[in-house]
């Protein structure tokens, strides 16, 4: 489960997302046992933090915004799903399989709870973009300094 | 089909020229495969649309290169990274056996599919040998 917090820097974003490229690349070279479930984390995310709220941007090609369930639960957001082969004809032999496919689920810890019925969810080109506005009464409030 | 080696990217196929742009250039994972009468290539291209992929084939070189726009949200700031939006180019040699004529090619989902008929083959000759 990834940890998103308040002021949370990843340093290591870069190298982690270069590791897990290269382990999905050997488990998919070693063969390994076939769960059915994508290896991994999936999909990766990139997270906008704004004012109003967060937007989560999951990368997952060839995946239909039908076949994905976004579900919030207090400060929770799940992303699941299933990324299917293409070719369903048993006469088709592949020359190359490069894209990974199977059922997926994140869960991902969001810094503040998040009111369900206004989330919004979009898909454009691969990319799910799932807005999570922050609850009125949980927004930081600017205090104002007067002067004794 | 094989893939050819495009270590020079973008360059190789734009005539030599360099890339002006930053944005990191990705080799896109690719699915190929053949059924009996086409063989398949599905390839992965999120954040691309489809006016923004660009499909050619130059003799048996057929060249796929997407070129998007990276995402911006008014008012927000980027905290976690995970993945760099970027272009997508990759080269594959294809066989003859290809009819050019009939290639299609559907944009879904950030998901390329391109399919490429198989040639029918022509009724075999007989050559007549004369007697020189």
């Amino acid at each position: 489960m990834a940890v998103f917090g308040p002021g949370a820097q990843d340093p290591w974003g870069d190298a982690l997302g270069a590791l897990r490229r290269i382990q999905e690349e050997m488990n998919r070279t070693l063969g390994g046992v076939d769960t059915g479930a994508v290896a991994g984390e999936y999909p990766p995310v990139n997270i906008w933090r704004g004012e109003h709220g967060i937007i989560v941007a999951a990368e997952m090609p060839g995946v239909s915004i039908d076949a994905v369930e976004v579900v919030v639960h207090q400060n929770t957001l799940t992303i699941k799903g299933r990324k299917d082969a293409e070719a369903k004809a048993s006469a088709a032999s592949y020359h190359r399989r490069e894209r990974v496919s199977g059922s997926f689920a994140r869960t991902i810890a969001l810094p503040f709870n998040v009111d369900a019925s206004k989330v919004k969810a979009t898909a454009d080109a691969g990319i799910v973009n799932i807005e999570l506005p922050r609850p009125e009464s949980d927004r930081p409030r600017r205090i104002h300094i007067t002067s004794a | 089909m094989t893939e050819r080696q495009s270590g020079t990217g973008a360059g190789a196929a734009r005539g030599g020229a360099e890339a002006t742009r930053t944005r990191p250039i990705y080799t896109p994972a690719a699915d190929i495969y053949d059924t009996e009468d086409a063989l398949v290539l599905v390839v992965e291209l999120p954040g691309i649309r489809a006016d923004e992929l660009d499909v050619r084939l130059d003799k048996r070189v057929l060249t796929i290169a997407g070129h998007g726009s990276a995402a911006r949200y008014e008012g927000y700031s980027l905290a976690v990274c995970e993945y760099k939006p970027g272009d997508y180019e990759r080269t594959f040699n294809l066989p003859d056996m290809i009819d050019d004529e009939a290639i299609e090619a559907v944009m879904k989902d950030g998901l390329l599919r391109l399919t490429l008929p198989k040639a029918k083959a022509g009724p075999a000759r007989t050559i007549s040998v004369k007697v020189g």
